[in-house]
């Protein structure tokens, strides 16, 4: 078993109500269930004493926070300089075929979402394309069939 | 109080017990490219097949030494030999490599890459001596790959904190004194000396000052601070103690991007340490300097890798950045001094402290002194990360270090997206701040993306702007509205449908942007634009005016074709066909309706890499005037 994640509210409990704490708020508040719900932009909103709006426009610049539930599994396909040169690109078109949707949404069954990352920092084993937690390096097509196999 | 000293001694017995081992010491390099490569799956071969010939050995995990190519790597000592070391060792290998040495001990077929030890051994040359690693001067990744990133201990027993025990004998203006005489320049991009701005912070005098280590590193294609991070985390640690002596902060803060959490990782459990051994907290080492750091995630902007931009994320704002005066060293973290340095810069520090300023000098070259780090990636043989004295030339990074590309060589970008590509005719240029930024690039961070003759250069240029488009924060209009302008004129020429004069309207646009963008996002955003104009113009010109793309990358120009004579009718193409172009009974040759195709590659990638398959797609790009 994982260690039990903490809920909303304890999250909320452990920052104090200053406008610095916003964004790592925001990021253990996606933690736990994968999104920002707009139950959690109102209780953040409320905690911090700003408006929601606020929280919103703070929270939709940076490109880590979504807000619509994620699939079972996150596939991420590095479109960093690197894997672009060695055929990211064609990863993600093959990907979103497959799968039949676009970077940012998820499978109606909601087995995956895709979306695309700058740079996994794994450059030197381009091109990367990583699902939860693991990398996967020097991906051509034939692989992806066989790793996306490995994702119930 | 702990008295680091006795820490010290106990730490080098650990480590000379490493090195003369009375029990194998295996070394699994577990780095995010070690890991991406394979190697949990080499270390799970490894213990079982320590458990299967009831052998028994040290499991050490230790970081990456920048071979990446050669990953995973393992390395293996014993009582009677020198640390050895092996490349590419998969689960096959693993279980070979293991069963020769520890069990058969006998080294011949286990192909070492070679040894690490002072003395010469048996016929194995230093690891030193691999092309990748001999031109190379290891001063701030030395020792990654080599210790557990994880273990207090081996950073101690390689002269670690021994830069901060040198700083704290000295008043801090000292300190800023030794970092001025080395002329250790900023590694994030733009080489402003570090002394300086220390000493613009120092002026500040007393009260409130913070220090900023930046480990955001956005550029995509470089992972210089995450590979340092990840292998040696307590040399930032160390470095961001004396800077903060040097300036007088109190409270640090280290902005790192939420993509690298294995650094992450190794930051918190370093940081853990330091208290655990009175390196951080309330009077450090008996001194009277008191200082914490707290680890702040990135949350994916790639402006807030730029100082004012970060500051502001770190408030909890949205990351704009603002024009400069005042300086963050003036006015930074909530309007109070602020030095704001990167992972590498701070990494370099310790050294300089412990060895001199004169010693840091005999590196490099007059202005550009030392040694600089680098993501050597793309078309490029030897890949991963080197670090080299200011002033080797590009040829020798790119040949001598990184064994040159597979197909021809076309051309190298520094500086990601803020850079340029340099064509083969500059190879000589020596790598120095300001060379690099006379032929139009940048030294940037220190990605380096080599590109060969299937590399198109609109398309690169097309991505980079692309991404500075969608990384724009939008403040100031040349930069959202005019790389927007830039994007679209760079997919036309991408997809053949630009008018002849494009090429000098996509220039002037990139010489307004230059000029009146706000920040360093947008005022460098047109050189990838600008340096390939100047060097690859006959690329354009050949997409503009002939619909042709030299490289058969840009999908709107290229067809392809199956070889009747070469398709062994494997039917592989068929099957990853997502539109059904291509048919044809099984070991016949197939049959491409190009009418049907939507050049998606993935026919040729399969025809290429499978083994069965014959290589019999070709792709084709005609000239206008042949057809
Ligand atoms: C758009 C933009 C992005 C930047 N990204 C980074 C970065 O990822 N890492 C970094 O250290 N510096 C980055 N910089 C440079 C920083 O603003 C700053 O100059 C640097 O962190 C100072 O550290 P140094 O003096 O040690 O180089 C960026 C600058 C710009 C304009
Ligand atoms: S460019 Fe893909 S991992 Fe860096």
């Amino acid at each position: 078993m994982k260690p039990k994640k903490l809920s909303f509210l304890e999250i909320l409990d452990s920052y104090s109500a200053e406008e610095s704490s916003l964004i790592p708020l925001l990021q253990d508040a996606q933690d736990e269930d994968g999104y920002i719900s707009p139950e959690k932009v109102e209780g953040i909103a409320q905690h911090l004493k700003i408006t929601e709006s606020q929280v919103y426009g703070v929270a939709s610049f940076y490109s880590q926070f979504r807000f619509t539930p994620p699939g079972r599994h996150s596939i991420s396909v590095c479109l960093g300089t690197a894997c672009h040169v060695s055929g990211g690109e064609t990863l993600l078109n093959t990907f979103e075929r497959d799968l039949e949707i676009s970077p940012g949404e998820c499978t109606p069954d909601g087995r995956f979402d895709l979306n695309r990352v700058a740079c996994l920092g794994c450059c030197a084993l381009a091109p990367v394309v990583k699902i939860d937690d693991d990398i996967y390096s020097k991906v051509n097509v034939i692989k992806l069939n066989d790793i996306i196999g490995l994702y119930e | 109080m702990n008295d680091l000293k006795v820490i010290k001694e106990k730490s080098l017995k650990e480590w000379q017990l490493l090195r003369h081992p009375d029990e194998p010491v295996i070394y699994i390099g577990m780095a995010s490219c070690g890991i991406a490569a394979g190697a949990v799956k080499t270390k799970r071969v490894i213990q079982e097949t320590l458990e299967k010939y009831k052998l028994k050995a040290n499991i050490v995990e230790v970081g990456c030494i920048g071979t990446c190519y050669l990953e995973p790597i393992v390395d293996i000592s014993l009582k009677d030999h020198p640390r050895i070391s092996f490349g590419n060792v998969d689960e096959k290998r693993a279980d070979y490599i293991i069963k020769k040495v520890l069990l058969e001990k006998d080294l011949t077929k286990t192909r070492p890459l070679g040894h690490l030890g002072p003395e010469s051994y048996d016929g194995i040359p230093s690891l030193f001596e691999q092309p990748m690693l001999k031109p190379q001067v290891r001063i701030v990744t030395k020792n990654c790959g080599l210790i557990d990133p994880s273990n207090f201990m081996h950073y101690l027993a390689n002269d670690g904190y021994t830069g901060l025990s040198t700083a704290l004998k000295k008043e801090p203006v000292e300190v800023i004194e030794e970092i001025e005489a080395a002329g250790l320049r900023g590694r994030g991009g733009a080489g402003f000396p570090t002394g300086k701005k220390w000493r613009a912070c120092y002026d500040m005098g007393s009260g409130p000052k913070y220090l900023i280590c930046n480990a955001d590193e956005g550029d995509p294609g470089a992972f210089m601070n995450r590979l340092l991070i990840e292998s040696d985390p307590h040399a930032v640690l160390e470095g961001m103690l004396i800077a903060a002596y040097a300036i007088g902060a109190s409270q640090g803060f280290i902005y790192i991007r939420a993509e690298y959490p294995l650094a992450i990782l190794r930051l918190s459990k370093a940081l853990k340490q330091m208290e655990e051994y009175g390196l951080l907290g309330e009077n450090i080492l008996d001194s009277g300097f008191s200082f914490s750091i707290r680890i702040k995630k990135g949350a994916g902007a790639f402006v807030c890798g730029e100082e004012t931009s970060l500051i502001s994320s770190l408030e909890g704002k949205r990351g704009m950045p603002r024009t400069r005066p005042p300086y963050p060293t003036e006015s930074g973290y909530h309007g109070k001094p602020t030095v704001i340095n990167n992972v590498e810069t701070l990494g370099t520090v310790p050294h300089i402290l412990r060895n001199g300023a004169a010693w840091y000098r005999q590196f490099g070259v007059a202005g550009n002194y030392g040694t600089k780090t680098f993501s050597l990636v793309g078309k490029i043989r030897r890949s991963g990360l080197i670090e080299i004295p200011l002033g080797t030339s590009l040829r020798q990074i790119i040949f001598d270090i990184g064994g040159g590309t597979q197909k021809e060589f076309k051309a190298v970008q520094t500086g990601g997206p803020s850079g340029g590509c340099i064509p083969a005719e500059l190879l000589n240029t020596r790598v120095t701040y300001e060379t690099l930024a006379e032929i139009g690039s940048i030294m940037g961070s220190g990605g380096l993306i080599v590109m060969d003759t299937d590399t198109c250069i609109v398309d690169v240029a097309r991505y980079f702007l692309d991404f500075i488009q969608k990384e724009s924060c939008g403040k100031c209009t040349p930069c959202r509205v005019g790389t927007r302008h830039m994007v679209e004129m760079l997919e036309k020429i991408c997809s053949g449908e630009a008018d002849p004069g494009i090429l000098d309207k996509l220039e002037s646009m990139a010489g307004l942007v230059k000029s009146t963008s706000l920040c360093g996002l947008g005022q460098t955003a047109p050189n990838p634009v600008l340096t390939t104009l100047r060097y690859f113009r006959t690329e354009y010109v050949e997409h503009v005016n002939n619909y042709y793309c030299p490289a058969l990358v840009c999908r709107d120009l290229i067809e392809f074709t199956v070889i009747k004579e070469k398709c062994t009718g494997c039917q592989r193409c068929v099957s990853v066909c997502p539109t059904g172009a291509i048919t044809g009974p099984r070991s016949e040759p197939h049959n491409l309706d190009t009418s049907k195709c939507i050049k998606c590659r993935a026919c040729y990638e399969v025809c290429r890499f499978d083994a069965i398959a014959g290589n019999a797609i070709i792709i084709t790009s005609k000239k206008n005037d042949e057809n």
